[in-house]
């Protein structure tokens, strides 16, 4: 049984309202202090439950940027964002990010497992363990992604298509409803842009809603219901019923 | 074989090997978070900004240790909330930062120093005096060693994830920045009781070293945690005998020694060739 008041940052605690969409953003605004031009200006779009849209643009025109402020990394200035009804963070244990692969200090001595197992974190809380149940979990994600034969290897071994099946399955086992992934098919070999291809139908089948930064919706096996693009940090088309 | 007891009979060798090993494992376990978190450059200047501390401490007459551990948490919390900007380019980098606050806060101890009389009487502060710990000393190490482990096996999970990914800590509401602030305060507790053992200016090798060692045999973080003990009790326990035997400063035959170490340990890992 979890203890509400051990749950880290009030994850938990707040009933998300099942008619509201997976996502909706309505005039978002984010800079920096000191940089007069705002790195995202005026965002609005709506992510309706067990939706995949493709967020796509050139570099340097904000896709992070817009992933990192809908996960609650980096505050908006101006606008609002709502997660399932909720203020970002209110139920973030709902919802998972995929980093690029640069984010992460892969030489810090962790096994591939234990690495996974971070995705159980959230509902755990402070003070408490994993219990049998998450790490079921986490043998179940290992498998899914085809990581079991590396699972007690330390994460500072694994190749670049490694890494990303390791931070994927680490967004699953947490079991989240909405995914907001940066890149996940950057430079990984055929065969992992196929299987997480494959692990990304099976998640929609399921009702999971996915906003998914890329720079070529064409290297996507499956079909996106829809494609944002952002350029200068301003949404400039959003199409809908797009195939890859 | 009495010879190797001869050094224990005293008791002020007994005390020193004791308060030694106490700070030793505190410094050495956390030392693995410092190597791996790359913060090797905090735990150095962690250890020089206790000057001010421990200078003020002695002029007045007060502990020491309470006086290292005021100026470490004053710096630890300044390095925190000086830099926690940084991510989001609204502070100072945090190794610019603490390049500040060490230099400026040794600055200040360097100039206490000159209003407290002869350099020779803070010579032990700098150097390091093991073998005149005092029963308070000796408790607040014990005190410093369990606050550190307990927090290491409490917050664990935590500490292991926002020491690889800041981002997700941050998401999923564990605060990066407030593990960072738990690392630089046990850093602080460890170093207090390092100083006392080795000094104000090799302390940090206490921290480093051993973990170092540990890196290049194990990669998790219990195995390192133990073998980074390991060669900090090894070198403490040699570098005693050898400090009695030859005469040697106590403090500092312990971090050559734990150099040393070191050293054989990358030329063996160097001829094995893994």
């Amino acid at each position: 049984m979890k203890i509400e008041c051990l749950a880290y940052g009030g994850r938990h605690l707040h009933a998300p309202d099942p008619a509201a969409p997976a996502l909706r953003l309505a005039d978002v605004t984010v800079g920096y202090r000191g940089i007069a031009t705002p790195v995202l200006s005026g965002v609005s779009f709506t992510l309706p439950v067990g939706a995949r849209l493709a967020l796509v643009g050139p570099n340097g025109s904000g896709k992070s940027t817009l992933l990192k402020t809908i996960a609650g990394l980096i505050p908006c200035n101006r606008g609002e964002i709502g997660v399932f009804g909720l203020q970002v963070r209110a139920c973030h244990h709902r919802t998972s990010y995929l980093p690029q692969r640069e984010e992460i200090q892969w030489h810090f001595p962790v096994t591939v497992e234990r690495f996974v197992l971070g995705g159980r974190f959230v509902h755990c809380g402070w003070l408490t363990k994993p219990d049998s149940a998450d790490h079921a979990v986490v043998a179940a994600t290992l498998q899914e992604l085809d990581i079991v034969s590396i699972a007690r290897e330390p994460i500072d071994q694994l190749s670049g298509g490694q890494q990303q099946r390791v931070m994927l399955a680490r967004a699953l086992a947490q079991g989240s409803d909405l995914l907001l992934l940066d890149e996940p098919l950057n430079a990984v070999d055929a065969a992992t842009r196929t299987l997480v291809g494959r692990v990304l139908a099976r998640l929609q089948k399921e009702g999971k809603s996915m906003l998914v930064s890329t720079h070529d919706v064409g290297t996507h096996d499956q079909p996106f219901d829809g494609v944002l693009l952002l350029e200068h940090g301003t949404v400039r088309e959003v199409a809908h019923g797009v195939a890859s | 074989m009495a010879w190797l007891l001869e050094p224990w009979s005293m008791g002020f060798m007994r005390d020193g090997l004791l308060a030694s090993l106490v700070a030793g494992l505190s410094c050495a376990l956390l030392g693995v978070y410092v190597v791996f978190r790359r913060m090797a450059f905090a735990g150095e200047a962690m250890s020089h900004t206790t000057l001010p501390g421990l200078v003020l401490a002695q002029m007045q007459g007060w502990s020491l240790a309470c006086g290292a551990l005021a100026s470490n948490l004053a710096t630890a919390i300044g390095i925190a909330v000086l830099s926690s900007g940084a991510s989001r380019r609204r502070g100072v980098r945090e190794d610019a930062t603490i390049g500040v606050v060490f230099t400026g806060m040794f600055a200040l101890g360097v100039i206490l120093m000159s209003f407290g009389g002869s350099w020779r009487d803070f010579s032990h502060l700098l150097l390091g005096n093991i073998l005149s710990v005092t029963p308070s000393d000796l408790w607040f190490m014990v005190g410093a060693a369990c606050a550190i482990v307990m927090t290491l096996v409490l917050l664990h999970k935590e500490l292991e994830l926002s020491s690889y990914d800041a981002h997700y800590a941050d998401l999923i509401g564990i605060g990066a920045s407030r593990m960072r602030m738990i690392v630089l305060v046990l850093v602080a507790l460890a170093v207090v009781s390092g100083v006392q053992v080795v000094g104000v200016i090799l302390t940090s090798a206490l921290l480093v070293t051993p973990a170092a060692t540990a890196a290049m045999f194990a990669r998790r973080l219990i195995p390192l945690m133990a073998i980074s003990v390991a060669v900090s009790w090894t070198a403490i326990v040699v570098g005693l005998y050898l400090s009695y035997f030859c005469s040697l400063p106590p403090g500092a035959t312990i971090v050559a020694l734990a150099a040393l170490i070191f050293v054989c340990a990358w030329t063996w890992r160097r001829i094995v060739g893994a």
